[in-house]
């Protein structure tokens, strides 16, 4: 019985180790993946920061202010649909969830699944919107305009608001930022507006809704780099662990198998002596 | 030899600080950040002045103009740099921003080199763009046929 108990281990061990191997061949790939987007993502982002950060000048050099109001605030968390990317989806919900805990006035628009499912149970009622299919294929301005017309069709208000997304720092690291968003009536109330000539709210109103446009496209790119690099390192652990793993289960396999082995000729020797003996 | 060196050394010196002591008798000049979403033309750089089409009228911006906020109309965008040459970029459409501090941010959506254009092309797109506000019928498909038709007359003026 410990004979068959030994081959049965064996087998365990070699199943055990065809699907660690399997795994490591699939997170390296998916390493690799990353890798390739990555280069892509960060080659963009370089072209579109000149664009993300113009688009934020005006909020700054006019001293607007968040509005004076009871209509709540309105975060839109950017993240994306897919996984296994580190810390990127679980880092925007975290900070969501401090968010509606100290305004409870708060509607989320959603852009990516994994935020959604991380929101869904406890802040049901403050999830405004959510956008799909993200994530797959790199973002272009016409996404980006699609999801602002959306947010603006829907005839939200609010007196606060922000971007929530992962600036993109390094391969290694990222920073989850904020953006502020300002109403209209925000803009209109702002201090050095007097010093903008010929202002007329439907030009207010034209450049806020582009605005939101541009901020929202300058995130998702800084978010799919962060994504990507995350993603990159997180299949790149997931490698060194199984590799560790199938070293440890090839020892282990190895040793069981000169077990079986010696306890096999242990028996037929003794087998053997045992005869000898009785002749 | 080492004399003659730090002998020009010096001489450049000064030339550099005289040429200093008259930059300040010029204009302040802007700086201007011109960049569309996928690509930068311009990135705080200096110019002399930069022509825009917007919806309440085209204008040419020099160092000093008041602060003001704008929307671009399908048109072309003059750059007039410091060296003293011209670059013809057409913009699709976006906002201009002129802050106190001469700083400019025109964020266009798209926005190409002018000698980039073809005509032919453009002419193609006006014809298609009438023939779609003809069988129009509902308002946002005419509206959006309208705005087509807007782009391919501006694409037309800027290849001419």
């Amino acid at each position: 019985s410990q004979q068959v108990r030994g081959t049965a281990t064996l087998k365990m061990i070699s199943i055990r180790l065809k699907s660690v191997k399997n795994i490591q061949k699939i997170t390296q790939s998916m390493k690799m993946v990353s890798a390739a987007k990555y280069t892509k993502a960060e080659r963009e982002l370089k072209l579109a920061r000149p664009y993300g950060i113009g688009a934020q000048e005006f909020y700054k050099k006019a001293e607007v202010k968040d509005e004076e109001g009871e209509k709540g605030q309105l975060i839109i968390a950017v993240s994306s649909d897919r996984g296994l990317c580190g810390a990127v989806h679980s880092s925007i919900g975290r900070i969501v969830k401090t968010d509606i805990a100290a305004n409870p006035n708060t509607k989320v628009v959603i852009v990516g699944d994994k935020v959604r499912n991380i929101l869904q149970r406890l802040y049901a009622k403050n999830i405004a919107m959510v956008v799909t299919e993200v994530g797959r294929k790199p973002a272009v301005f016409g996404d980006a305009a699609l999801v602002a017309q959306s947010i603006i069709n829907s005839g939200i208000e609010f007196s606060k608001g922000k971007i929530l997304f992962n600036a993109f720092r390094t391969v290694v690291s990222f920073r989850t930022t904020e953006m502020p968003l300002y109403s209209q009536n925000a803009v209109a109330n702002a201090s050095k507006l007097p010093v903008y000539d010929s202002l007329d709210s439907d030009v207010i109103q034209s450049y806020t809704e582009f605005s939101l446009a541009s901020l929202l496209f300058y995130s998702m790119k800084e978010n799919a780099t962060s994504e990507q690099s995350s993603r990159m390192t997180a299949m790149d652990n997931a490698s060194k662990n199984a590799g560790e793993m199938i070293d440890k289960l090839t020892m282990t396999f190895n040793r069981t198998r000169q077990a079986v082995i010696t306890r096999e000729l242990i028996e037929i020797i003794s087998g053997a002596a045992a005869l000898e003996t009785k002749n | 030899m080492a004399l003659t060196r730090s002998a020009l050394r010096l001489f450049s010196g000064r030339f550099t600080q005289a040429c200093q002591v008259r930059g300040y008798a010029d204009a302040p000049s802007m700086s201007l950040t011109f960049a569309a979403p996928s690509q930068v033309l311009y990135n705080n750089i200096s110019v002399k002045q930069i022509d825009v089409p917007s919806f309440s009228g085209s204008f040419g911006i020099l160092p000093a103009h008041v602060p003001t906020l704008a929307v671009l109309k399908p048109g072309v965008v003059t750059v007039f740099e410091n060296d003293g040459s011209t670059k013809k970029f057409f913009v699709s459409s976006g906002t201009v921003t002129i802050n106190e501090d001469s700083t400019v941010q025109l964020l266009a959506e798209e926005a190409v080199p002018v000698d980039t254009l073809d005509i032919s092309a453009a002419k193609e797109l006006l014809a298609q763009s009438q023939s779609q506000l003809a069988s129009a019928s509902s308002e946002v498909a005419k509206a959006e046929a309208e705005i087509s038709i807007e782009v391919s007359e501006a694409l037309v003026k800027a290849c001419e």
